[in-house]
C-alpha cells in the first residue's frame, strides 16, 4: 500500500498525469461526438470537461493542482486563436463582399447578448457580482475576465459562465439556426462566434469552413464590441 | 512547421506587448490573428506548412477549452445558490444572440443581393 501511495504522491506533482487525464477525456469526448454523428447535444468539451471533474472530485485533487498539468493545453489557447487568420484569410473575397452586413450583425448580436444577459438575471433576482460577472459571457475568456475585473465582477466566475455560454452554444445553436431555417453558412457562423465564441468555432470549423471563418471573425469583432460598449452600457444602467 | 510555429508565438507575442503598451481592449491573441492575416496578405497565399501548423492547432480546437472548463468546479456553490438567474441568462440570451445575429446577416445579406450559401 505505501509504495502505491508513494507512485501517486510522485505522478500527482508532475504535469504528466493531469495532461494525460485531459487528452483521455477529450479523446473520450470526441469518440462519443464522432459516434453520435457530430450531434450538437453530445458536446465533447462538455463530456471531457464531466469526465475530469468526476476524476478530480474522487481523489481529491484540487483545481489549482490540475491546472499546473493542464496548462500545457491551456496555453495553446493563444496560438490557435492567431492561426484562425489562416481560415479567415480564406475567406477573404466573401468577407471583403458583404463586410457592413458582418459589422451590423456582430454589432446587434453583441448587444442583444449584454442586454439579455442583465436583464434576465436581475428580473431573476441574481446577485450583483452575479449581474456583472455574467454580462460579458459571450466573449472569449481572457476579455471577458478583463471586463468583469474591471466592473468589479469575479473574474473566476465569468471564466465559468464563458465557457458554459460556448458550450450551450455549440449545443443549442445548431437547431436554433435550423428552426429559423438560416441556411448561409456565413450567418450560421457568425452567429455561432458571436454568441459563443471559441467553442461555438470549433463547432462551426468541424462542420463548414465557411462557417469556421465567420465564426473565427465573429469572436475576434464581439471581443472588441463588449469591451467598448459594456462598461458604457453597465455604468448607463447603474 | 515549426518556422511557423514560430510565427504564430511572434504574432501573439507583439500582440500581447501592443494590448499592454496601447491598453488595447483587445486581447494579445486576438491581435495576433490580425498581424498574421496582414502576413497573408503580403504574402498573397497560404504556405503550405503553414496550412498544416494551423490545421494542428484548430483541428482540436474544442480540447484547448478543457482545463479552463474544469475550472467550473470551484464555483458549484455559487452556481448552485444563483442557478435560476444564470441558468435562465445563459440559455436564453445565448439562443437570442444567435437568432438576432444570424436574422440579421441573413437579411442584410439578402438585401445586398448576394446568393444565398448551400445548407447543412
Amino acid at each position: 500500500m505505501q509504495d502505491l501511495r508513494d507512485i501517486w504522491v510522485y505522478l500527482s506533482a508532475s504535469p504528466l498525469l493531469h495532461l494525460t487525464l485531459t487528452l483521455v477525456a477529450y479523446l473520450v469526448g470526441n469518440w462519443i461526438y464522432r459516434k453520435g454523428k457530430m450531434n450538437p447535444l453530445l458536446n465533447p468539451v462538455l463530456i471531457a470537461v464531466t469526465i475530469v471533474v468526476a476524476c478530480l472530485l474522487l481523489t481529491g485533487t484540487s483545481y489549482r493542482d490540475y491546472f499546473d498539468g493542464a496548462q500545457f493545453v491551456h496555453f495553446l489557447l493563444g496560438p490557435a486563436t492567431v492561426a484562425l487568420a489562416i481560415p479567415l484569410y480564406r475567406q477573404f473575397e466573401k468577407v471583403r463582399r458583404s463586410g457592413f452586413a458582418i459589422l451590423a450583425s456582430i454589432l446587434a448580436g453583441s448587444l442583444t447578448a449584454m442586454a439579455t444577459a442583465i436583464g434576465i438575471g436581475l428580473l431573476l433576482g441574481g446577485s450583483n457580482d452575479t449581474l456583472v460577472s455574467l454580462a460579458p459571457k459571450s466573449v472569449t475568456a481572457a476579455v471577458a475576465m478583463g471586463i468583469s475585473e474591471q466592473l468589479g465582477g469575479l473574474p473566476s466566475l465569468t471564466a465559468v459562465l464563458v465557457i458554459l455560454t460556448g458550450i450551450l452554444g455549440a449545443m443549442l445553436g445548431p437547431f436554433v439556426l435550423n428552426l429559423l431555417r438560416i441556411k448561409d453558412w456565413s450567418a450560421r457562423g457568425l452567429a455561432l462566434g458571436t454568441a459563443s465564441h471559441g467553442i461555438g468555432t470549433a463547432r462551426a470549423l468541424q462542420v463548414n469552413d465557411v462557417a469556421g471563418a465567420f465564426a473565427g471573425l465573429a469572436m475576434g469583432l464581439n471581443a472588441l464590441a463588449t469591451a467598448v460598449l459594456l462598461p458604457v452600457l453597465w455604468y448607463w444602467i447603474f | 512547421m515549426l518556422h511557423y510555429f514560430t510565427l504564430i508565438l511572434v504574432c501573439q507575442l507583439v500582440g500581447e506587448l501592443l494590448t499592454t503598451t496601447l491598453r488595447l481592449p483587445v486581447p494579445g491573441p486576438v491581435i495576433g490573428m490580425v498581424l498574421l492575416f496582414c502576413f497573408l496578405i503580403f504574402r498573397g497565399k497560404i504556405p503550405v506548412a503553414l496550412e498544416q501548423t494551423s490545421d494542428a492547432l484548430l483541428g482540436n480546437l474544442s480540447l484547448l477549452f478543457v482545463p479552463a472548463g474544469v475550472g467550473v468546479m470551484l464555483h458549484f456553490k455559487l452556481l448552485e445558490a444563483d442557478m435560476l438567474p444564470i441558468g435562465a441568462a445563459l440559455i436564453v440570451s445565448t439562443v437570442l444572440t444567435i437568432a438576432v445575429t444570424a436574422l440579421l446577416m441573413t437579411w442584410l445579406g439578402r438585401r445586398a443581393g448576394s446568393p444565398a450559401g448551400d445548407g447543412e
